[in-house]
């Protein structure tokens, strides 16, 4: 076998994998191996296979993600603290032949914007709602969160989550579930090869739900949170698979066809 | 077509807003404006015009539906009352910043907390200094009339996307529950998706190829940068003080006294000027339409012309700050007014205008 | 029998050292450097010749910065 340069390997016809031309050149403003940038990539992936560009409108939240539209080369609302969903609302009942998406944290859309969730996914708005839940506050920096597990440490449960002084974690995912509206509910992950394709899986499947008109699918984002938890990414990871999936265990919880 | 109706004040502009073409109303009920929503209910705009109306599951949330609608170029409003207007000043506040276009109807009522659901003029100061966080002016609207009620419909809407600013049109619940003939002006046909795309070319409509990405946002973590969005504001501020000054004055010429009043305020005002007329006395009044941007001028110019000036305001004395700092010390200032959902009747006004202005 | 041989090039600059794509990769190709880049991550490089174009390392990128190539030898 004759010996092939890496030059005649890099070749146009051989291009495998690169990154979409709907993610901006712009740098992630995140931390290093924060799941928010696989996260952003999947959702653009779709956007680009299905060639919807176009007619997608995003709703950035408020946190981590809040400069999603630096990164996200389509057109997009920034909204304030947990409001994306009825944001969303507006923008998909003026504009039913838009696609239309929430990107949205655990604080965003599960503690200050649980009524925007609740009542949006309740009414079955034809939307896609993408949930990236690490656990805790990123953007200001490492507080608890609506779904810190127990005995977790973040900066305002410095001793652990006591369940008893600062409630439960909220399991809203599977809370929405139980809504008629929602019409597909998951919970994914991104630290893996396998987890990625998963989860791709699981927004394209989103996507055309609402291009079916068939009512609001919500897509759940395990992911980690390596600065607030304090540790590598790599650790991060683990710590994750070990604590976070067991409490928030992955896969489909409502698929109506 | 023109068409000549008797409504209560708060159907009027229901009315009035279908035929200016609005793309969309998100509201929640509250006492005493919910029948602007029932009657839009009622009306099924959505077969008239396509209009699309949807009771939210609070003021929060509507008001955050109308960010989404006006970010998408789309002519759309809420209205409440007092209590729930303070729930929507954070969407508010959110709303000037991104420099979105949308009517905000405030009936208001007594306050504060829950207080009463009568007819109050006591939120002057939250619609006219912004309300919520940050620098920011809505332009106000103070109707007095059912036919004013259904007027400000439209002309909001003409505002609010000639300067890309919210419009609040400040009511109150006598204006919102009285019963008047209205002449409602002939539909207006709702803007089309080029329309849209031509007219307002920031707004979120999907990123085409011919265009970057339109982003819609009232973040910028870059002070400097902050900071000349601010300045771009209040250059903005400052053109519609210059161009949308709106007053009614009536008995000015050779007016010795004058009242300044608005709305409900502004109807009992006009009685007493003419009890004062009938008395011998030169009573004017200064009806104020727009309370931004402030007469300031006017109000300076009849200054120079009057022995005193009364405001008469349905609040403990919000506008007479204003008319204060318009007068300078040139000629006595005093506040009328009654709190708690009480209407002042004429009488009072007059009483008000011998005791604190002419004989004080 | 044909056989499939890879390569990826690293956006070294963009790249943050995160490691995510060190345990994706099934033939260890990928080490971080004991470089750093303008931002002063150490960055991840390629360390030996086994790469297959599997792409595994570029979809678990967080930042993106993988491209991938992958070609038929006889």
């Amino acid at each position: 076998m004759a010996e092939i340069t890496k030059e005649e390997i890099r070749q146009p016809e051989n291009l495998i994998y690169k990154k979409t031309d709907l993610l901006t050149d712009k740098a992630l403003s995140y931390c290093p191996g924060c799941g928010h940038g696989t996260a952003h990539r999947i959702v653009m992936e779709v956007l680009e296979e299905m060639g919807i560009q176009d007619k997608t409108i995003g709703i950035a939240p408020v946190g981590c993600s809040v400069l999603a539209y630096e990164f996200m080369n389509i057109d997009m609302q920034q909204a304030a603290h947990g409001r994306a969903p009825a944001v969303a609302t507006a923008v998909k009942r003026l504009n039913p032949d838009k696609f239309v998406f929430t990107y949205q944290g655990d604080g965003d859309l599960a503690a200050i914007g649980t009524a925007e969730t609740i009542h949006a996914c309740n009414r079955g708005e034809n939307i896609v709602i993408i949930f990236v839940n690490n656990g805790i506050y990123g953007m200001t920096g490492g507080q608890m969160a609506p779904t810190t597990l127990p005995g977790m440490k973040s900066s305002t449960s410095p001793y652990g989550r006591d369940v008893h002084t600062m409630g439960n974690p909220l399991k809203i995912t599977e809370l929405i579930a139980q809504l008629p509206g929602t019409i597909y509910v998951t919970r994914q992950a991104v630290h893996t090869p396998a987890n990625v394709r998963k989860t791709k899986k699981a927004v394209r499947k989103a996507f055309e739900n609402q291009k079916l008109k068939k009512g609001l699918s919500f897509v759940e984002i395990v992911s980690n949170c390596n600065s607030g938890w304090k540790m590598t990414p790599r650790q991060a990871n683990e710590w994750m698979v070990e604590h976070m999936f067991p409490f928030y265990p992955l896969g489909d919880i409502k698929v109506n066809d | 077509m023109k068409e000549l109706r008797l409504m209560k004040g708060n159907e009027a502009f229901a009315e009035a807003a279908i035929r200016a073409g609005a793309d969309g109303y998100f509201g929640y009920p509250i006492t005493p404006q919910s029948e602007v929503m029932e009657y839009l209910m009622a009306e099924k705009p959505e077969d008239r015009t396509g209009m699309v109306v949807l009771q939210a599951e609070s003021e929060v949330a509507a008001i955050n539906m109308v960010y989404g609608g006006a970010a998408c170029g789309k002519r759309v409003l809420t209205s409440s009352s007092s209590p729930g207007i303070s729930l929507k000043q954070e969407g508010i506040s959110y709303i000037a910043g991104a420099e979105l276009p949308c009517v905000i109807l405030n009936v208001v009522r007594g306050g504060p907390g829950l207080g009463t659901i009568q007819p109050s003029q006591s939120d002057y100061f939250q619609a006219t200094k912004g309300g919520g966080h940050g620098d920011y002016k809505l332009i106000v609207l103070a109707p007095s009339s059912v036919q004013e009620m259904a007027d400000f419909a439209g002309l909001g809407f003409d505002l609010a996307f000639k300067y890309r600013n919210p419009v609040m049109i400040l009511s109150d619940g006598a204006i919102g529950q009285m019963m008047e003939k209205v002449m409602l002006d002939e539909q207006r046909p709702r803007l089309t998706e080029e329309e849209i795309v031509k007219n307002t070319p920031w707004a979120t409509t999907g990123k085409t190829k011919d265009r970057e990405r339109n982003i819609v946002t009232s973040l910028d973590l870059d002070s400097a940068k902050q900071e000349l969005h601010n300045h771009a504001l209040q250059a903005k501020y400052r053109e519609i003080e210059k161009n949308e000054t709106r007053y009614e004055a009536i008995q000015c010429e050779d007016a010795e006294y004058l009242i300044v009043a608005y709305g409900t305020s502004a109807r009992i005002s006009q009685k007493a000027v003419d009890i004062l007329r009938a008395k011998g006395i030169k009573a004017g009044l200064l009806r104020l339409i727009t309370l931004f941007p402030f007469p300031t001028e006017v109000i300076s110019k009849l200054a120079d012309q009057v022995k005193g000036i009364l405001t008469v305001e349905m609040s403990a004395g919000q506008m007479i700050e204003d008319v204060k700092l318009s007068v300078g010390c040139r000629v006595k200032v005093e506040h009328f007014g009654r709190m708690g959902g009480i209407i002042p009747s004429p009488a009072e006004v007059v009483d008000a205008m011998h005791n604190k202005i002419i004989g004080g | 029998m044909a056989k499939v041989k890879g390569d990826i090039v690293i956006d070294i600059e963009k790249c943050k050292g995160c490691e995510v794509c060190i345990p994706a990769c099934p033939n260890d190709v990928i080490a971080l450097s004991k470089n750093v880049n303008g931002k002063g991550y150490n960055y991840a490089e390629t360390i030996n010749d086994e790469c297959i174009g599997c792409a595994n390392c570029a979809i678990v990128c967080p930042d993106g910065v993988i491209t991938v190539y992958r070609k038929k030898v006889e």
